[in-house]
């Protein structure tokens, strides 16, 4: 929480998750070390780093697939560090998967129609249809009308295109109503045709929601995040705005070579 | 597109179709009209019910178990016990041998929380064996291996005696069957039963989106044997008569053949199944008594081989495989 920030703007809001000091070791290996990080109100906080930074890790430890050797997570002003997964979700903190996570059998409308069902407290109802609520309904279309999935909404799961799938991947999480969003690598292996849609989408996101997005393309980190923070070796190697992280000398000696030019190329273009 | 066509999509899978009322029609009205086959009847109706309530945990909730028998085995020794020394109502012992089997389900159902399929398997195959056991040297209660005799039952809903053709007994099993399926279809059809199917689908993804999956499973596992419990106690009641036989591992053996056959997560695979197996049984074992196994083999073969959906079309067997749309449920 008082850790310093050049950036005003960014410090007004208030912050809604909060990791302090979370390590994680796995035997004699620190995977994570020391690493605090705050996301605020309305965020758009890019995490990056080279492979093996510790970046999938850290976020098994922020949604509870891992239990951090010490530190601390902070939702909303209060301590999720002992909860479990589902707990933390019902909390408002939601992750999306870098490899799809889908319901292969249920149509996109069904799977949409089961998270919101859920997430109304309808999912211990038997007795009711999947879909006789009007409100779930209603929260359905507006999701399907928002990630393109209309026109398919009728179809398996596992005969969507991937770029179709991609989008239901993130409409999941959004369907659980979070305040804190997670975007694992979303745009990760989606052919060129169907990158634009993505792209816009994941722009469009409600911003009154908070995101952590972990992203190797540059060119989305540099036109969706308006902070950033780079993790090298488990630890947090700065943190700053894209125009400070670009111009980071110490950021261009990570990622020198051919990345250094997509990074400047990206931060100014 | 419109607003009120997609609520539409969702509901319609609910609505009874044509061949649904008609099949529920047939078979209640087949103790009459083929009333010298009742006796038949009645053990597809009861196979039919135990085969559904296999379906709600293997084909809905992806619970594989080898071990269903024991849900069906307290069953009917419950109801037959309850006719015995309490009282000879038919309806009170189904009662009773449902809240038996779903008390032993919710017991049970901690044992299937954790570990891969394969453990959960040998899991629930240890619960049947052990129940068995202890039906074996509970002697002075269950009779041993000789059986629970002198189960006399009263009349259903104290008008309907059973009769010795198995006419009232048929029709009270298909009456049983179509109220639990009606329930079932509710279930898995409900935003609970979607849940159920996301669990199946992808658990890491279900517990990732806030669904208390243990407790989910815990649920389903519970209902199932519930159900399962139903067709024991029918088993007892329409026979009067319930032996170690009904905890035996080939009742959980063949009662997952009998959901292979009629396709599982379709309420209708385990009354296709049943209705398929046993007839074929009966018939085989009529021309081969002894070597009807082979058959049921052979046809499991070819089954899996062919796949049940050209199995059913014999005009697609011979022309090129390019059509092959999926439709069963």
């Amino acid at each position: 929480m008082s850790r310093p920030t050049t950036n005003n703007a960014v410090q007004a809001a208030p912050t809604v998750l909060s990791a302090q000091g979370l390590v994680m070791k796995f035997g004699g290996i620190t995977a994570t070390n020391n690493v605090t990080l705050d996301l605020h109100q309305g965020a758009r906080h890019a995490l990056i780093g080279p492979n093996g930074a510790g970046k999938t890790t850290l976020i098994n430890l922020l949604t509870g697939v891992l239990q951090p050797t010490s530190g601390q997570i902070i939702l909303e002003g209060q301590d999720i560090t002992d909860l479990a997964p589902h707990q933390r979700v019902r909390r408002g903190m939601v992750r999306t998967f870098q490899i799809n996570q889908l319901f292969d059998t249920l149509t996109p409308l069904e799977t949409l129609a089961m998270v919101v069902s859920q997430h109304t407290g309808l999912g211990g109802k038997w007795w009711q249809a999947l879909g006789a609520n009007r409100r779930v309904i209603e929260r359905c279309e507006q999701l399907l009308e928002q990630f393109h999935l209309t026109e398919v909404m009728a179809q398996e799961t596992r005969v969507l295109a991937y770029g179709k799938r991609r989008l239901l991947e993130i409409a999941i999480a959004l369907a659980c109503e979070p305040r804190v969003l997670l975007l694992d690598e979303p745009v990760a292996g989606v052919p060129a045709g169907e990158r634009e849609e993505l792209l816009q989408t994941v722009a469009a996101l409600p911003a009154d929601v908070s995101i952590l997005l972990i992203e190797h393309d540059m060119d989305l980190v540099f036109s969706f995040a308006k902070r950033m923070t780079v993790l090298v070796n488990g630890t947090v190697l700065t943190e700053g705005d894209p125009e400070q992280i670009a111009n980071d000398p110490q950021v261009k000696a990570v990622y020198l070579g051919h990345a250094e030019g997509e990074l400047e190329g990206a931060a100014h273009g | 597109m419109s607003v009120d066509s997609k609520p539409n999509i969702l509901l319609a899978s609910r609505r009874w179709r044509w061949w649904e009322v008609v099949l529920w029609a047939a078979a209640l009205a087949s103790p009459w009209a083929l009333s010298s086959h009742a006796l038949i009847i009645n053990e597809i109706a009861i196979v039919a019910l135990f085969a559904l309530s296999l379906d709600i945990i293997l084909g809905y909730t992806g619970i594989v178990s080898l071990g269903h028998a024991a849900f069906f085995g307290m069953g009917a020794y419950s109801a037959a016990l309850f006719a015995k020394h309490v009282m000879p109502d038919p309806l009170v012992g189904m009662a009773v041998g449902i809240g038996t089997a779903t008390v032993l389900g919710a017991i049970c159902s901690v044992t299937i929380q954790r570990g891969t399929d394969l453990t959960r398997l040998m899991v629930t195959l240890g619960v049947g064996l052990i129940l068995m056991e202890l039906a074996n040297k509970l002697d002075w209660l269950t009779g041993g291996a000789d059986g629970l005799q002198g189960v006399m039952m009263g009349p259903v809903l104290g008008r309907f005696e059973f009769d010795l053709y198995g006419q009232v007994a048929a029709w009270y099993s298909l009456c049983i069957l179509l109220v639990v399926f009606v329930l079932a279809r509710r279930f898995v059809g409900s935003p609970f039963g979607a849940t159920l199917k996301a669990i199946r689908d992808n658990r890491l993804r279900a517990m990732a989106i806030g669904i208390p999956v243990a407790s989910r499973l815990a649920v389903a596992y519970t209902v199932a044997a519930g159900a399962a419990g139903a067709a024991g106690a029918l088993l007892a009641q329409t026979s009067g008569f319930a032996s170690l036989d009904v905890f035996e591992f080939h009742r959980s053996a063949d009662v997952m053949l009998v959901l292979v056959i009629g396709g599982v997560g379709w309420l209708y695979g385990g009354v296709a199944g049943a209705l398929i197996f046993k007839l074929m049984q009966d018939f085989i074992s009529n021309i081969t008594p002894q070597y009807w196994t082979f058959w049921i083999g052979l046809f499991l073969v070819v089954l899996v081989l062919v796949g049940r959906e050209r199995l059913v079309r014999p005009w697609t067997w011979f022309s090129a495989q390019k059509n092959k749309t999926g439709g069963a449920a």
